[in-house]
């Protein structure tokens, strides 16, 4: 196979690859919208237990939204890094990336545990029921994000940028971001319109 | 210290096996025929060539088989549901007694319901998507080979996983789609509802990453010059189906993650009491529902617009009206979910509003038939079996949409909502259209596949036990629910004076029975006298791509790309005798075999029968193999290899050689 095919065939691999992880993020989204619909009928059910604004911190949530904001403005410095080959920025990128999806990570269980340790957990009520489980499945894919970042960095570190490596870390920064604006809907439509009422 | 090792096996132990003599011989049933296969297997040393020829392979046709196999079968365990369902009702409802109680009725009905729409119908579509779907569009391959894998095999253990709740443990007994608060913990305490749950979350997963690899296959890997208006029509009916799948399929799996979080945390999205809404729970899954019918509807009316213009011998009439009913039903199927439950307290205008949508989707679902109808107008039928399997379809599915047009109305649906009025009407949409449209398909495109035809005699006395069954079997249960009669009975008043039509409705299965046994015959029949039956490459006189290639189908499915002009592109280089044979060829690279896909649909399946029976640290294990497996197929190099261009050439001579003998 020549060089020339052998480009042509790397860019409708990376074309296939990228519609289908915007078909599957799609998906993703629908599931992430049922779990808002659930949430917004739910978010009266209190029955007798704590409403939103008598649980929610909302230093902290500002401080998580921050910290994940920042986080994928570090994710898409290894981006650009990585369309310049170069692996040492793309390193201290993820590295980024990873710390602080680990800090945001870090907060919001402990957000959880605080929760459930005062006796407000999923079992209290049906609001509470749908605000662990909307944001504990937004928790659950930054889980699964940092999971893959550690291999991609891990891979990039052993192997250089290959031609695969570089689809699949253009996919991981579409992942992040999406889960930034999964994040930011959390952000208003729970716990901001949560504390307004 | 004394360590309790029950932790081990969660709530299962020996209570877990069946009792009831039913289901004793049911389990005893599958287990001889487990053993009978591996016995078979491991009598004729065939485990190697099974693991490396089917197993483990990438190619869709061979998956697509493996996935009308399972369903075949699957379709045999439903009907012996429906066998008990209707010889209970016929013969011993009213008088209480007869072989199976109330439990095991309510176990018989779900498991019919779940086993005929997830395992015979769905494994249908993805079976023929796979089959046909690369070939129409005059491809090589799916887009991702290792996910189309991948989806099977978990496809395959939900299956498994809905048949060993049959020995293992029990079925749910909620119903094909267990509304809560009944398949809460509070009233359904036992494993039923976690098999249901678990068998129909694996599957479905399986289902949606199959939605996404189509659709990016259709978009991405058309042959040249295929632009969507030139795509055959089935092409477009599966864009509709898959495009359905996305959307819906993420409501499916996150509705029954919140059932089981309230059965296994105990959170209250469902239950009865703490803030929970049961009716939240009937609006999704009737969100996903709904699509759900038309996710297997479009591929039966694709197949019906690729059969009735080769069997009328002219172009399918109204192509662009066509491809614009299947989007418009797509996206209109979205918006009636709320017709399924009229009756549970919505209020008049929203019924109104859903009622007047549901009506409206008829619209371009009778462009449709028109448009078929059309078609054969002034063509020359011929009326082989596909066609056959067309007509009785028409008639059927227009009656079908009928009645469902007179259920669309809220003031008639109060009157026969839960009724069996319903479950004809849906029968015949399901029979008449899905499973009709399967057993044309099967006629129309097993020659292709396999290089000779089913007998025809057997097909067309299976075609005619299936409709004349069909009539008996459903015309009484109209009837029935007019009067009253509501769906789901075990036993009514003898004075209600039912049993009549019941018996007919019974008379009605067995003579479907009987057209079942036909095309057992048909299958072992052909394939016996297969030397008798062979026929060429296109023994229809096909229109479309998937009749130009060799017979039987090389794996990479076309040793050229030759570009397509015009809509039903093979009849054009058929008329225009531009067709030759290809003499010179290159390098084609198609996927290694890969065992990922068994592998992590194990995995799976240990995973969910951990977590239905408590055995925590069995799914943790699970899970985390699971993650290594993901990371490991993620990193996979060196995935093709290539058939070099002599060997294509080597390939070909020999493919199209035993043609012309």
């Amino acid at each position: 196979m020549s060089v020339q095919e052998e480009a042509l065939e790397e860019k409708r691999l990376l074309s296939k690859t990228s519609v289908g992880f915007w078909l599957y993020l799609m998906t993703d989204c629908l599931l992430f919208a049922t779990l808002f619909a659930t949430f917004a009928v739910l978010r009266d059910a209190t029955a007798g237990g704590p409403a939103g604004r008598d649980i929610y911190e909302m230093p902290l949530v500002l401080a998580e939204t921050l910290i994940l904001l920042t986080s994928s403005f570090a994710c898409g410095l290894a981006l650009i890094a990585m369309t310049q080959k170069n692996i040492r920025q793309v390193l201290i990128g993820l590295g980024v990336t990873f710390v602080l999806g680990a800090t945001f990570l870090f907060i919001e269980v402990s957000e959880f545990t605080k929760l459930i340790s005062e006796g407000h957990g999923p079992q209290t009520s049906a609001f509470l029921s749908a605000f662990f489980t909307l944001v504990g499945t937004h928790g659950l894919h930054v889980f699964i994000g940092l999971l893959w970042l550690s291999v991609l960095a891990y891979t990039i570190w052993r192997r250089g940028i290959t031609s695969k490596l570089t689809r699949q870390l253009t996919l991981f920064g579409l992942f992040w971001h999406f889960l930034d604006l999964i994040w930011i809907f959390v952000f208003t439509v729970v716990y901001m319109m949560g504390v307004v009422r | 210290m004394i360590i309790d090792w029950g932790f081990l096996l969660g709530r299962l132990s020996l209570d877990a096996l069946p009792d009831n003599i039913v289901t004793v011989l049911g389990a005893l049933g599958g287990l001889f025929g487990v053993l009978l296969i591996v016995g078979l297997l491991t009598v004729t040393r065939r485990w190697s060539w099974l693991w490396k020829t089917w197993i483990t392979s990438l190619d869709p046709k061979k998956i697509g088989v493996m996935y009308l196999v399972v369903a075949g079968i699957m379709l045999l365990r439903g009907l012996a549901d429906v066998v008990m369902m209707r010889v209970q009702q016929a013969l011993f409802a009213t008088n209480g007694a007869g072989p199976i109680d109330a439990d095991m009725f309510q176990q018989v009905f779900s498991a019919h319901g779940t086993i005929m729409i997830f395992f015979v119908a769905m494994g249908i579509i993805f079976g023929l998507i796979n089959l046909i779907v690369p070939l129409q569009i005059g491809a090589r391959d799916v887009a991702f080979p290792l996910l189309n894998s991948i989806s099977f095999w978990l496809f395959f253990a939900g299956m498994a996983l809905m048949n060993v709740s049959l020995a293992v443990g029990e079925f749910s007994t909620a119903g094909w789609l267990a509304y809560p608060p009944l398949s809460g913990l509070e009233y359904s305490p036992g494993t039923g509802v976690d098999y249901w749950i678990w068998a129909l979350q694996i599957a479905g997963i399986g289902s949606l990453l199959s939605g996404v690899n189509f659709l990016v296959t259709i978009f991405t890997m058309r042959r040249k010059g295929m632009t969507p208006m030139k795509m055959p029509i089935f092409v477009w009916s599966v864009i509709g189906s898959m495009l359905l799948v996305v959307f819906a399929f993420p409501i499916l799996t996150a509705t029954l993650g919140m059932l089981t979080l309230d059965r296994t945390i105990e959170t209250h999205f469902f239950t009865s009491d703490l803030g929970g809404n049961p009716m939240m729970y009937v609006n999704l899954i009737w969100a996903w529902g709904h699509p759900e019918v038309y996710i297997l509807a479009l591929p039966a009316f694709g197949v019906f617009s690729e059969i009735v213009p080769v069997f009328s011998r002219k172009r399918l009439f109204g192509y662009t009206s066509m491809v614009w009913a299947l989007m418009a039903i797509a996206v209109l199927s979205f918006t009636v979910w709320l017709h399924h439950f009229f009756t549970m307290g919505a209020g008049a205008n929203v019924n109104a509003f859903f009622g007047i949508m549901t009506m409206i989707i008829a619209i371009p679902t009778g462009v449709k038939v028109f448009n078929w109808l059309f078609t054969m107008f002034r063509g020359r039928i011929s009326f082989k079996t596909p066609m056959l399997w067309f007509m009785g379809f028409i008639t059927t599915f227009t009656i079908g949409g009928v009645t469902g047009v007179l259920l669309a109305v809220p003031g008639i649906d109060f009157q026969v909502h839960n009724s069996l009025f319903l479950v004809a009407h849906f029968h015949n949409m399901i029979i008449g259209g899905v499973v009709f449209g399967a057993f044309a398909a099967l006629a129309y495109w097993w020659p292709k596949l396999t290089g000779f035809r089913l007998h025809e005699g057997l097909g067309v006395a299976a075609f005619w036990s299936w409709l004349v069954g069909f009539v008996l079997a459903f015309g009484p249960l109209y009837i029935l629910g007019l009067m009253g009669a509501a769906r789901r009975l075990d036993h009514y008043d003898a004075s209600l004076g039912w049993q009549g039509l019941f018996v007919v409705a019974g008379v009605g299965v067995m003579i479907i029975l009987l057209g079942v046994f036909f095309q057992v015959l048909q299958l072992a029949y052909s394939i016996w006298k297969r030397d008798e039956l062979r026929v060429g490459t296109d023994p229809w006189d096909g229109r479309t791509l998937e009749w130009s290639t060799s017979t039987p189908i090389a794996e990479y499915n076309f040793a050229a790309l030759d570009a397509v002009e015009q809509r039903d592109a093979f009849w054009a280089m058929k008329s225009s005798h531009v067709r030759e044979e290809a003499t010179k060829f290159s390098d084609i690279r198609i996927p290694k075999n890969s065992g990922f896909g068994p592998g992590i649909a194990a995995v799976a399946f240990v995973g969910a029968f951990a977590v239905i029976w408590y055995m925590w640290w069995l799914a943790a294990v699970a899970l985390v193999v699971t993650i290594v497996l993901a990371i490991c197929a993620g990193m996979r190099e060196d995935v093709e290899r290539t058939i070099t261009a002599e060997q294509v050439a080597a390939i070909e001579k020999k493919l199209w050689r035993t043609r012309r003998a």
